[in-house]
């Protein structure tokens, strides 16, 4: 029995509390958010999710959560975590005991100071409500200046041309995608978003950003100025840890936490988004990852912990990003790569696999329409997972199966 | 059940533990030849966001969706966790003369 009490209604603390119930634990669980809805999807926000498909797609709809005995309490933010008394206080200062308690609190999008702006015509991008008022304004005749090229607002750019809108996106650095995405697969996406009408600027410093009822103003540091009815900053994402942090929890670019996901506190877990964490297979290096699969895998991984497992995470980073009719898939880290070789699938697909000076596989990245890479990216995964020294020959052949590499 | 046997393709073009796609009648079918060499068929589309199965790995009865690696049991059509949680629906199927047929109820 007990409680088990969940900050966070998102996707990990969502999956967290379902595994709870699979791993056949029996005591109260508590899945407490400060959204007004219950779990949902985030990755639809800046695809399909914002040209159509309303409400969210809910990771679970009412009744599951009800069928598996978890209390979810939505629009609830917990504003402090006790931990003599092992209890945290919600808002309105009604406090829950936890015999363990699970911090899932995500991320929220980072902004430029000085934007707030009470004409809402200068917005970001991570929430249900934040992809409504976005989607109102896309439509032809209008005009979307995004600041930043990483995948939210690239994804977003990809969307508004599709509903019509007119895009001129801004990123500062030499090119789009910059963070853990190889050029040439970055270009294939720049390339792309050119060819669909998007007015794509890099090297482009922001001097500020004014708006009013009517309209919002890009300035640049050049002095060009850009006017859009809408601005959407799209510049990375800030771990929540203000929970944590009041309550003495070490931080360390997030929550930090042990490879079981076990933060300073050992009644205390923390899983998604939030949390930094080492990354097995990579030399235990500290990172924290803003990707939907890893979500999952720790929220489903930090159940059994809550439960006294005490397994170490051990999952392949993985991401995707879709945009127009292209995907584009990520499995590991390249940083440290010393060989690259690339594998064609056909003219409009291909796979990057990088390589450190030993030979082992350290990231395979891929772009093509639809699912065209999925199958090698998943058995790059794996292959890296092993810890695999592929020969880079024979990565190159399409004709390699790679299964076949995973059981060499 | 067995309703009317359609022919899919020749035994032979399914590597094993490979899935290939089929279409028939407005519908779209995902058919798999496991590692013990045994056929099998499901609906084509994903239960999450309604991808095609035919660009996903199997491995062992597993089939993994490409788009964001939900897994299902391709011989009981049984969805093996998050992001799905929907069942895919399963065929009978049988092997004949080297060709593989399956029966749409
Ligand atoms: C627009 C968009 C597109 C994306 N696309 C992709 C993609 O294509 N591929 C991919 O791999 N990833 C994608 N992601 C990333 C993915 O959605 C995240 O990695 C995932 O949502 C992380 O889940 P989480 O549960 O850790 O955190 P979150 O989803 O951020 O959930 C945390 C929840 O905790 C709540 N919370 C925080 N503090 C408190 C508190 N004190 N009290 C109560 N509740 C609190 C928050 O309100 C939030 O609802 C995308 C993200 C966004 C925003
Ligand atoms: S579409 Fe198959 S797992 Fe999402």
């Amino acid at each position: 029995m007990g409680s088990i009490v969940i900050v966070g209604a998102g996707e990990c603390g969502a999956r967290a509390a379902f595994a709870l119930r699979e791993m056949g634990y029996d005591g109260k669980i508590t899945l407490i958010g400060a959204e007004p809805h219950l779990p949902y999807e985030r990755p639809p926000l800046s695809k399909d999710g914002l040209s159509g498909q309303l409400p969210p797609k809910y990771v679970a709809d009412a009744e599951r959560y009800r069928v598996a005995g978890i209390e979810v309490l939505t629009d609830t933010p917990v504003s402090a975590i006790d931990r003599t008394d092992k209890s945290v206080t919600l808002t309105d200062g009604t406090s829950i005991a936890y015999d363990r308690l699970l911090l899932a609190t995500g991320a929220r999008a980072r902004t430029i100071a000085g934007t707030d702006d009470a004409s809402r015509r200068i917005r970001t991008l991570r929430t249900h409500a934040d992809a409504e008022e976005i989607r109102r304004e896309l439509a032809p005749g209008r005009k979307l200046a995004i600041i930043g090229g990483g995948f939210i607002g690239l994804e977003l750019a990809a969307t508004a041309r599709r509903l019509g809108a007119a895009v001129i996106l801004i990123e500062g650095l030499t090119r789009i995608l910059s963070r853990g995405v190889p050029e040439d697969i970055a270009a294939v996406v720049a390339a792309r978003h050119r060819a669909e009408g998007v007015d794509l600027r890099c090297s482009a410093k922001i001097e500020r950003i004014d708006a009013d009822e009517n309209c919002a103003r890009v300035v640049l540091a050049d002095g060009e100025t850009v006017d859009a009815d809408l601005v959407v900053i799209g510049i990375g994402a800030i771990p929540n840890t203000e929970l944590a942090a009041a309550a003495g929890l070490a931080i360390d670019n997030g929550i930090a936490v042990d490879a079981t996901l076990q933060t300073s506190d050992s009644d205390i877990y923390a899983a998604g988004d939030c949390c930094s964490f080492p990354l097995c297979h990579y030399g235990d290096r500290r990172v924290r990852l803003e990707a939907w699969r890893n979500a999952q895998d720790q929220g489903t991984l930090v159940a059994g912990n809550l439960l006294g497992a005490g397994e170490a995470i051990a999952s392949v980073p993985w991401f995707w990003s879709d945009q127009y009719d292209l995907t584009l898939q990520i499995a590991g880290l390249a940083e440290g790569a010393s060989t690259t070789v690339r594998r064609d699938l056909s003219d409009s697909a291909f796979i990057l696999f990088h390589l450190d000076d030993t030979g082992r596989l350290l990231s395979a990245s891929g772009i093509g329409p639809g699912n065209a890479v999925a199958r090698d990216i998943r058995l790059a995964e794996m292959l890296i997972a092993a810890g695999k020294r592929p020969d880079p020959q024979a990565l190159i052949l399409p004709e390699t199966k790679l299964k076949a590499l995973l059981a060499a | 059940m067995s309703g009317n046997w359609i022919e899919v393709c020749a035994a032979d073009e399914i590597d094993e533990e490979d899935v290939i796609r089929f279409d028939h009648g407005g519908r779209t079918f995902a058919v798999y030849r496991s590692p013990d060499d045994e056929y099998f068929a499901t609906d084509g589309l994903c239960t999450h966001e309604h991808i095609h199965l035919v660009d996903g790995l199997v491995m062992d009865d597993i089939i993994e969706c490409p788009k964001h690696n939900g897994r299902f049991n391709y011989k009981t059509g049984q969805a093996k966790g998050a992001p799905v949680c929907v069942n895919l629906k399963t065929y009978p199927v049988k092997v004949e003369a080297g060709s593989v047929f399956i029966a749409l109820g």
